[in-house]
């Protein structure tokens, strides 16, 4: 197989390696000053990341308007966010955005990575460096490239003008049915880069005899993609998953800056909802159930994405 | 290879797309901040007769000096300070075993998988009124320095952890030998060799806290003084985007550069960074 060249992927992997160590120890000597060296990080993680957390499931028992005393009410906001059918179109939302935010750009960054190990590559750089380029740019600033590549006399609608499909011209973020697809095709741009690379750096894994091996039983590209390359990659699919739905599932930055949510609540996300209900209509104990919630259903799906890569593994 | 002809061009052709499709928003951005407000610019907006005057107006209208001074403040302390953090906790998570080991590292963990989006709304009533201490920190750039140190170390910790973990066991006990103190074999011997993936994870943490938005617009939206770049940023395009897109997209090209800078000169490190960080969880 031939191989981008030397520098690249490789380097990519050097990170540092791990060495073998017995299951669940630690390597070193009992030594609690240990204790001494994690303690000043610690408490900065544990004041202003875990206490904060907790801080929230606490509110959420509450119904408070940030001012005046709070008020316990239990479960309460729990079984509102239940009932709530904003809060339930913003999960659904959330659910379309993980197909934008994860699927394709899975699917993108598999296609280029077969289209990579196929041929060699020169310039293999260039194309890194481009592609992985968006993971990068600050949220706030794909809002505002994004909303001018979809705005009314933006380059999409031009584009579709000169190819002859005036009728699909519209003000794409502030069209009810579109505005969600839109956003999604933002999430897709930004993390298609990270998949690539991701699984170029997987290729370099795969033993290059399971590629021979292909070849002399006479596979063809796509026989070879789908008996080789894919099952090889398979941990590095499951990592780009994981990864991937995080950043849909959290999503803020572009909808704040882009939609806030609308037109109407087409566009409402949990961290949008949960950001109205805190600081615009002063709900702060619903507000947050929301956050406990998402952070909750965040834990869940990263459980059960790397539960069932485990047990991939172990067949 | 064996790959033919005609396949390589495919090849070229889809790379050469996807790369297209990967720039052309934010080329589009810099085409229009490149005219002024005059040019009415529809479509795509290449730039004829390119002009920086957007980039001026874009700077002191959008409160650049400021902007630029606050994220530079922040994201440089945040930096420094969750570097030496971390490298404390990965030496010792790496290379000692102690008291409750086994429990603190997966809690540390947690940190980078639970979303901070469940922490804005505590910080903010316990910034406005510190517990005890009665002080107000909203507005300040403690309030953002604090909270995003807090969220560094988790996985500062866990990437220096797997690099002293990548140490030959013989080079931490040759020192000791020698009777080094368990601080004399950091700093002496382990630092030096550690100084790449510090700065990987330096670089990292740096763009995440520079590109911030949630936290700067939930703890220093009330005060000019403080706002970072993308806050300035978010405010000024929803004063001005209607009325000259042109200034708002210098504005965001302004917020991107010093990020887009640091990438083509420390590229490596970021590719290294994201794919070693994401490969180990």
């Amino acid at each position: 197989m031939p191989r981008p060249d030397k520098d690249d992927p490789g380097a990519a992997r050097q990170a540092p390696p791990r060495r073998k160590h017995p299951r669940g120890h630690a390597p070193g000597d009992p030594r609690n000053i240990g204790w001494l060296y994690i303690l000043p990080g610690l408490l900065f993680y544990g004041l202003f990341t875990l206490a904060p957390l907790i801080h929230t499931v606490y509110l959420s028992l509450f119904s408070w308007d940030g001012l005046t005393a709070k008020t316990w009410v239990g479960l309460a906001n729990y079984g509102e966010a239940i009932r709530d059918s904003v809060l339930r179109s913003a999960f659904v939302h959330s659910a379309v955005l993980i197909g934008f935010y994860a699927v394709i750009p899975v699917m993108i960054g598999l296609l280029l990575t077969a289209a990579l190990t196929r041929t060699k590559v020169r310039g293999f750089r260039f194309f890194r460096t481009t592609l992985f380029l968006p993971q990068l740019i600050a949220g706030v600033v794909i809002a505002q490239a994004f909303a001018w590549v979809y705005d009314a006399n933006g380059p999409l609608n031009r584009l579709l003008d000169l190819l002859g499909l005036g009728s699909l011209v519209r003000p794409w973020l502030g069209d009810f049915t579109w505005a969600l697809p839109s956003i999604g095709v933002i999430g897709s741009w930004v993390t298609f880069g990270l998949c690539m690379v991701l699984f170029v750096a997987g290729v370099q894994k795969i033993p290059l005899e399971l590629y021979d091996a292909a070849r002399v039983d006479g596979a063809g590209a796509f026989r070879e993609f789908f008996a080789v390359t894919l099952p090889g990659l398979r941990n590095e699919i499951l990592v780009a998953f994981v990864l991937t739905t995080i950043n849909a599932l959290r999503s803020f930055d572009i909808i704040y800056n882009t939609t806030a949510g609308g037109p109407g609540n087409t566009t409402i996300v949990p961290s949008m909802y949960m950001y109205q209900n805190a600081f615009l209509f002063n709900r702060v104990g619903y507000a947050a159930a929301i956050a406990t919630v998402l952070a909750l259903a965040i834990f869940i799906l990263a459980a059960i994405m790397l539960r069932i890569g485990e047990r991939s593994e172990e067949r | 290879m064996r790959a033919g002809r005609s396949e390589q061009i495919g090849t070229y052709v889809v790379l050469g797309t996807f790369a297209i499709i990967a720039i052309y928003p934010v080329l589009s951005i810099f085409f229009l901040a490149l005219h002024t407000r005059s040019d009415l610019v529809t479509g795509f907006a290449f730039p004829t007769h390119p002009n920086l005057s957007s980039f001026k107006a874009a700077w002191t209208e959008g409160r650049f000096t400021t902007g630029y001074e606050s994220s530079f403040i922040v994201a440089a302390t945040v930096t420094a300070v969750s570097a030496v953090l971390s490298t404390l906790m990965g030496y010792a998570f790496g290379t000692m075993r102690f008291f409750g080991d086994r429990v603190v590292f997966p809690i540390v963990l947690l940190g980078i998988i639970f979303p901070y989006e469940a922490t804005v709304i505590p910080l903010y009533y316990d910034f406005q009124n510190v517990p005890l201490l009665h002080w107000n920190l909203l507005n300040t750039y403690w309030a953002l320095i604090l909270p995003q140190i807090g969220q560094s170390v988790a996985f500062g910790a866990f990437w220096m952890r797997a690099f002293f973990r990548s140490v030959p066991r013989s080079l931490i006990e040759a020192a000791r030998i020698d009777g080094a103190t368990s601080f004399g074999v950091l700093w002496r011997v382990l630092v030096p060799q550690a100084m790449p993936a510090v700065m990987t994870m330096s670089v990292l943490v740096f763009v995440y806290t520079w590109n911030e938005f949630l936290l700067a617009l939930v703890l220093v939206s009330g005060s000019q003084s403080h706002q970072t770049a993308p806050l300035g940023l978010s405010f000024f395009a929803g004063a001005a985007r209607a009325g000259d897109p042109t200034k708002v997209a210098a504005a965001a090209m302004l917020v991107a550069l010093p990020i887009v800078l640091v990438y083509l000169f420390l590229q490596r490190h970021f590719v290294r960074g994201m794919l070693g960080g994401a490969i180990k969880e």
